[in-house]
């Protein structure tokens, strides 16, 4: 049997006509053509596919597309402003925050995440927020160091 | 790594909850924050036929306090507890614990309720649930019951709950206001299952210690106390040697299993130091 689900993604309703297994995930790329969130391991390890929903970062590889609908959803997609980078992506960008950047959308939206409710978090507890995603390329350093910068920035 | 096709229901009412779980019986599963479940059914080591989806049930997320008890809904996420949800050492403990349960996105999600329920040996909030001694309540059309940890964990993965019956909420004892509790696990990388986890409770009277409660995690099939450690620990003034015996004890106490994250001995070693560690951080402040 499938569902009707409108899907809320960065503003736009998605109306999707899926089964009950869809991942949130595979919905945001399958279904909707987003496939700005990646999918490393599925199973809640990585983080790639790190989505806000309600504002809060979730592993969209344990969801189901049908339990998210009309539920407000932010992916990568929904973070720059035209051809303006958001500030997370930018700094990302000058401190060499990625390398292959598959784990990048993931990291993009938890920074995002924890810098929009805790702008003034303290080091250690950031480490602790991004210990949560897993990247195989860069060894995190660049990570801290973009995402400590994208703090300064919106803080203005 | 996709789910098998399951009927994926969603009610809106306890009552309905509970009549669909009576009606398709062991067919059936229960998707609470869906942070151990989903993973399992992406590997398809369990593939339930129907999906009874609890999240938009309202009343059972809530955490209230009664005279004795602190009451948590099952629905409850792991991130309330980061900050202690009630004054005194109870709230304290539950904070120290819930800050160890994987990462924040899992927490965000992840319930109390779902986390018992899945009973795995590792898990912080069993281990606190066999610390303190909660009740778990479990209901069903055939109506309410009360289980105490002892009797709610099996073994690995294993409870007392029958397939129809939801777990709707635990009841965790106040503790003293001057109770002494510890809380300390050792994981090879930030946000990983325990190892080994232990923790602990002193009630402190006259310059001896009154009651004394250790539990330790991942050693067995199920979260255990340890009795030796416990008498040790009983009547005695607290101090560093005191501790150490007490670890001494509990390393004595326990039968850990081996696996690739550690071997027996290790994690028998492992016990030994936490449990001295719990002890003197519970002194500590
Ligand atoms: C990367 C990662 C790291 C993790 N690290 C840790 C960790 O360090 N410590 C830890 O403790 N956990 C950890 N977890 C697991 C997490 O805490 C889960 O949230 C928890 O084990 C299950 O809770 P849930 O609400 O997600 O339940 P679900 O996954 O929805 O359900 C789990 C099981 O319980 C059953 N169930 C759920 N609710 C009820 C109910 N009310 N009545 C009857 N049955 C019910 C389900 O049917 C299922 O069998 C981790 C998970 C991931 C993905
Ligand atoms: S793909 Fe979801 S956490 Fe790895
Ligand atoms: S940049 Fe390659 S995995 Fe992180």
């Amino acid at each position: 049997m499938k569902h009707q689900v409108t899907l809320n993604i960065n503003g736009s309703e998605h109306e999707i006509f899926v089964e009950a297994r869809k991942t949130l995930a595979d919905a945001i790329r399958e279904e909707c053509g987003l496939t700005g969130t990646h999918l490393g391991c599925e199973h809640g390890v990585c983080g790639a596919c790190t989505v806000l929903m309600d504002g809060q970062p979730v592993r969209s590889c344990l969801m189901f597309a049908v339990q998210c609908n009309g539920v407000p959803l932010r992916t990568v997609e929904g973070l720059a402003d035209g051809d303006d980078l958001h500030p997370v992506q930018k700094a990302f960008w000058e401190h060499h925050g990625l390398q292959c950047g598959f784990c990048t959308p993931g990291f993009l939206m938890l920074a995002t995440s924890v810098l929009e409710q805790e702008p003034d978090i303290d080091d250690e507890a950031l480490r602790e927020v991004l210990s949560s995603n897993l990247c195989r390329c860069t060894g995190y350093q660049n990570i801290l160091i973009a995402v400590k910068a994208a703090a300064e920035e919106m803080r203005g | 790594m996709k789910p098998a096709k399951f009927e994926y229901r969603a009610p809106r009412e306890l009552e309905e909850a509970l009549s669909i779980l009576a009606e398709v019986g062991d067919e059936g599963k229960v998707l609470a924050g869906g942070q151990s479940l989903v993973p399992s059914m992406n590997f398809r080591l369990a593939r339930p036929a129907v999906l009874v989806d609890i999240n938009g049930i309202g009343g059972i997320d809530s955490v209230t306090s009664s005279s004795d008890h602190l009451v948590i809904g099952t629905l409850a996420r792991h991130v309330r507890f980061e900050r202690p949800v009630t004054d005194g050492p109870l709230g304290h403990l539950l904070a120290l614990a819930a800050r160890k349960v994987g990462h924040r996105p899992i927490r965000i999600r992840g319930t109390f309720g779902g986390s018992l329920a899945h009973a795995d040996p590792a898990a912080e909030w069993c281990m606190i649930a066999t610390l303190l001694d909660a009740t778990m309540v479990a209901s069903s059309v055939r109506g309410q019951r009360e289980i105490t940890a002892s009797n709610f964990f099996k073994t690995v993965f294993s409870t007392a709950l029958e397939p129809d019956e939801l777990l709707t909420e635990a009841r965790l004892p106040l503790l003293n206001p001057a109770a002494k509790i510890g809380f300390v696990e050792f994981s090879r990388r930030a946000g990983d299952f325990a190892i080994v986890a232990a923790s602990s409770v002193l009630d402190v009277e006259g310059g001896r210690i009154s009651t004394a409660r250790i539990a330790l995690g991942s050693v067995g099939g199920t979260p255990l106390r340890s009795p030796a450690a416990e008498a040790v620990l009983q009547g005695n003034v607290p101090s560093g040697e005191l501790f150490a015996e007490a670890g001494e004890a509990a390393a004595g106490d326990v039968e850990p299993m081996g696996d690739i994250h550690g071997s027996p001995e290790y994690r028998r070693d492992l016990v030994r130091v936490l449990t001295r560690r719990s002890l003197q951080a519970s002194t500590e402040h």
